[in-house]
């Protein structure tokens, strides 16, 4: 059996079963990544392109870790020096990519729709680190990676996804993937920061009374509020966000016992959410969710440059 | 030199004709209608199973000519329009520079005697520059023939200064033709707002950004009495403001193209086909089903294309980084013909209003007939070749068609301009 | 895809007096079983193990400590070759110093042991690695023997040999020689999961 896909772009392609098969997957990788010598030959040989179109740090690190610990060869390609900047087309600087022969891109860009292009330009596989607001599906599956570890059932699980959804390519793709996983799905935010039809993401219901709708939630997913989209002024101030849509110790009351506290990182302290709620020894799943972001990236690196299951055994 | 175009079955609403008939055209007058006329020197066409109709006018085409000859120039677009069945076109003024003074429309109208294939009416920006701010120079232009002030491709903002540029229009008796654009609602959308936006993670274009200009403009229309024409209509809503309007007794029009009228943002897959990047952008499947009703009761006066046409390497590339627009001088008529009279949805003598007679009246030129003393612009098509739409097929430089692909039925096979061919058989004449 | 006819040669008894007999050799090359390990390679060779473990823990009365190897990401053939089953390794002891006795189902080309060895090594510094096999069907490709062998079964390399067993497949224990026919696939049987 062969994995169904050559891609992992757009989450919403993903089956219940694909999905379970990468976590069930990504947890077969912990063993290698608690061990002294972290690392497995799989990918040896294979050169992966990480193509960062736009900064980021974390993503890109999470990515370059996968691969060294499967074996790839991974070339870092764009950054600064992008060579979209210098004028090059990304048609261009794909058939580049492609005459260095290479086995699989990991795609950021700025831009909604970039990684589903080069996919089509180069023929090679592609996971899409972020492309603008459109998705980021390798986020979703870490996120559902941490949930499914703490043991929830995603049947029925009640998510709230609380923050700049508008802006947010990690609700992109989680809202899908969680309602592909069964689970409900509510989008808290000020409706300054709400896209036009959360139905099409696939969201149950929306609203902007966080303490209405806390205590009926099992896991709080917090989203980073984006200093830099918020030219447009979708809120007066950070301490009015923070007074209305922040995660506080003064929330604590309102939870779960049992609820757990997502977020993707990196954290605004005291404005989406305050220390206590990010340190918080119980709920907080935030540095799980950094580790699973590797497992769950060695997983898709995996699943996505295998072949067909026809070779010979013994 | 005299022209006998025989057996055509020839369409004018105008002058109550529909019947197979000959036309005797004499200096680029018609002489006479009527059966088995008879020629004594000259040349005779047979046009046998195809239909004639007046000259074929789309008000609103980007020739991309001076500044953007890469993209098109005023060659390459007359040609394309002649090659879809069009007689003439109104040049939009987003040149560079921009069309906003004499020498500007000088210029277009030289370029256009010397090399064109087709009419060339030409219309002048509103302000100078396109930037919204300052008078162009409408009375200068006016007097060289400008036909229409617009700055197409921007909204003027300020309602005040909307209201100075009709209020002084309104001496010249043509017509303002806004692009309806609120920039404060628009920002940098790139599809239309609500599911398209939505599913894709692209900025929204809400359908109250037009709206709103619409009906602000309407307003002004109503306080300084300047005839205004709405420019590129796309929503349900927009159209029933017009509609109010004219019911009102208000000089106002609309027009509206095929691509807003067949496609949606639903065409708008996962690829993030830049083709379909345009502005105003596809609305939904409702309001494009609104449009064709508009179309069908007439409210809607005019069918244009907003020929825009962009180089290959501008359209190949991210999605928000792709210009708007896309080509539609070749592919109009043929998509009029195949989805809308082949359909029953409208009747050949909507096409001759939506395509030449109100485009005509809209820009102050003098009537085209199918009868005695008239000028000899005429479209004949035949209505029934069927055809796909291919790139290599165009005579534009641009092949930036949401159309592509698309099995038609009908096309423009001569096109004559004052009496003289511009295309004969599909074939343009040099 | 229809089964082919399977020649039976070793049955439910055969396999346990296999079984018995390398339990006691292993025992006696290494002089008891003191700072001995049982690492099974998945799939089946972790049942055999668990199958040697409990023999030696009669013979000895000792619990010797037992690990599951999933040799998936140390294959050398994995770009036609990805293995989506959802068990992984499991050691959970040092095998550092200690005498790693690797048990397989069929031993054929070598490759799977080749991976394996290469994956233990990753895990820690075994002072020795000793094979056992139930079956050895011959056609090395690597110089690699076993120590412990159950049944040597001469076969030819248009034939498959596997083994099934009761506690994993649901039928009586057995190894079977078969025909392969044409693209079929050679090795073991694939696990049956629980839908």
């Amino acid at each position: 059996m062969a994995f169904a896909h050559k891609n992992l772009i757009d989450i919403t392609e993903y089956s219940r079963d694909d999905i379970m098969l990468l976590l069930q997957t990504a947890r077969r990788f912990k063993e290698v990544n608690e061990r002294r010598i972290k690392q497995v030959p799989t990918l040896k040989g294979a050169t992966v392109v990480n193509m960062f179109n736009e900064p980021s740090t974390r993503t890109r690190s999470s990515f370059e870790i996968a691969e060294k610990r499967l074996s790839a060869n991974s070339l870092n390609f764009g950054g600064s020096s992008t060579s979209t900047v210098k004028g090059e087309s990304l048609s261009d600087t794909v058939e580049t990519l492609c005459a260095y022969k290479i086995d699989l891109i990991v795609v950021r860009d700025a831009h909604a729709g970039v990684p589903r292009k080069i996919a089509d330009l180069s023929g090679v596989p592609v996971i899409d680190a972020g492309d603008g607001k459109h998705q980021h599906p390798t986020q979703a599956l870490l996120d559902l990676y941490s949930i499914w570890e703490r043991g929830c059932d995603f049947d029925g699980l009640n998510v709230g996804i609380v923050g700049d959804v508008a802006h947010s390519r990690v609700a992109g793709s989680l809202v899908p993937a969680l309602k592909t996983m069964g689970s409900n799905v509510t989008l808290v935010a000020p409706p300054t920061l709400l896209p036009a039809r959360p139905d099409v993401l696939g969201a149950d219901a929306v609203t902007s009374d966080l303490d209405g709708v806390l205590g009926g939630l099992d896991v709080v997913y917090m989203l980073r509020v984006q200093r830099e989209r918020l030219e447009g002024a979708p809120f007066p101030s950070l301490r009015e966000y923070s007074r209305l849509f922040g995660l506080t110790k003064a929330r604590d009351a309102l939870m779960r016992p049992d609820a757990i506290v997502c977020h993707p990182g990196p954290i605004n302290r005291g404005v989406e959410l305050d220390s206590f709620m990010a340190d918080h020894p119980e709920r907080s799943v935030i540095l799980d969710q950094v580790y699973a972001g590797i497992l769950v990236r060695m997983a898709a690196l995996y699943l996505l440059i295998g072949g067909a299951n026809d070779g010979i055994d013994a | 030199m005299a022209l006998m175009l025989r057996n055509a079955r020839c369409i004018d609403p105008q002058v109550g004709l529909d019947e197979v008939c000959d036309v005797l055209v004499r200096d680029g007058k018609v002489v006479e209608v009527g059966h088995g006329l008879d020629l004594p020197k000259g040349v005779e066409r047979d046009l046998s199973g195809k239909v004639m109709v007046p000259g074929l006018v789309d008000a609103h085409v980007h020739l991309r000519d001076p500044g953007f000859e890469y993209k098109e120039d005023i060659a390459s677009g007359t040609r394309a329009a002649a090659h879809g069945g069009f007689t003439a076109v109104c040049a939009m003024p987003n040149t560079d520079p921009v069309v906003d003074d004499a020498v500007g429309v000088e210029y277009v109208k030289a370029r256009a005697a010397e090399v064109g294939k087709c009419r060339v009416v030409v219309a002048g920006a509103c302000s100078k520059d396109l930037a919204g701010e300052v008078l162009s120079d409408m009375g200068d232009m006016r007097a060289h023939g400008a036909a229409a002030f617009t700055d197409d491709g921007r909204g003027v903002q300020d309602a005040g200064m909307m209201r100075r540029v009709m209020d002084y229009a309104a001496q010249f008796g043509c017509p303002v033709m806004p692009h309806c654009q609120d920039d404060s609602l628009v920002g940098d959308g790139q599809v239309n707002e609500g599911v398209a936006s939505t599913r894709l993670g692209l900025s929204g274009w809400p359908a109250e950004g037009e709206e709103l200009e619409i009906a602000r403009d309407i307003a002004l229309c109503r306080l300084t009495g300047c005839p205004l024409h709405v420019q590129h209509i796309t929503t349900a809503r927009g159209l029933e403001l017009v509609r109010a309007a004219k019911r009102e007794g208000l000089p106002v029009t609309c027009e509206v193209t095929p691509h807003h009228m067949l496609l949606t943002e639903d065409d708008i897959a996962d690829d993030y086909p830049t083709a379909l990047k345009v502005n105003p952008p596809l609305r939904t499947a409702a309001d494009a089903a609104a449009l064709v009703e508009g179309l069908a009761d007439g409210s809607i006066d005019c069918i244009v294309t907003d020929h825009a046409p962009h180089a290959d390497w501008e359209k190949d590339r991210e999605f928000e980084l792709a210009p708007f627009g896309m080509v539609g001088l070749e592919t109009s008529l043929a998509l009029v013909l195949t989805k809308f009279v082949h359909e029953g949805v409208i009747g050949y003598d909507r096409l001759v209003w939506a395509m030449a007679a109100n485009p005509r009246k809209l820009l102050g030129q003098e009537p085209v007939t199918i009868a005695p003393g008239s000028t000899a612009d005429f479209t004949v098509f035949d209505p029934a070749e069927e055809w796909t739409v291919e790139r290599d097929g165009f005579c534009s430089k641009a092949g930036n068609s949401g159309f592509l692909g698309w099995r038609l039925k009908g096309r423009a096979t001569d096109v004559y301009v004052g009496g003289y061919a511009t295309m004969e058989e599909g074939r343009i004449i040099e | 895809m229809e089964e082919p006819k399977a020649f039976e040669c070793m049955n439910s008894e055969g396999i346990d007096r296999a079984m018995t007999r390398m339990a006691h050799q292993i025992l006696e090359a290494n002089k008891g079983a003191d700072g001995l390990v049982l690492v099974g390679i998945l799939t089946r060779g972790d049942e055999l193990a668990k199958k040697l473990e409990r023999r030696i823990l009669d013979i000895e009365g000792i619990e010797l400590p037992l690990g599951v190897l999933d040799i998936s990401f140390y294959r050398d053939d994995f770009a036609t070759h990805f293995s989506p089953e959802v068990l992984s390794t499991d050691i959970p002891f040092s095998i550092d110093g200690k005498t790693v006795v690797l048990v397989d189902d069929v031993l054929y080309t070598g490759r799977t042991i080749r991976a394996a060895l290469d994956a233990l090594m990753d895990i820690g510094r075994p002072k020795a690695v000793q094979l056992a096999v139930l079956v050895d069907r011959g056609h090395r490709e690597l110089p690699i023997r076993a120590d412990f062998v159950g049944k040597n079964v001469p076969s030819s390399e248009s034939q498959n040999v596997r083994l099934l067993l009761e506690e994993v497949d649901g039928v009586p224990s057995v190894v079977e020689v078969y025909d392969v026919p044409e693209g079929g696939r050679v090795g073991s049987a694939p696990i049956r999961r629980e839908a």
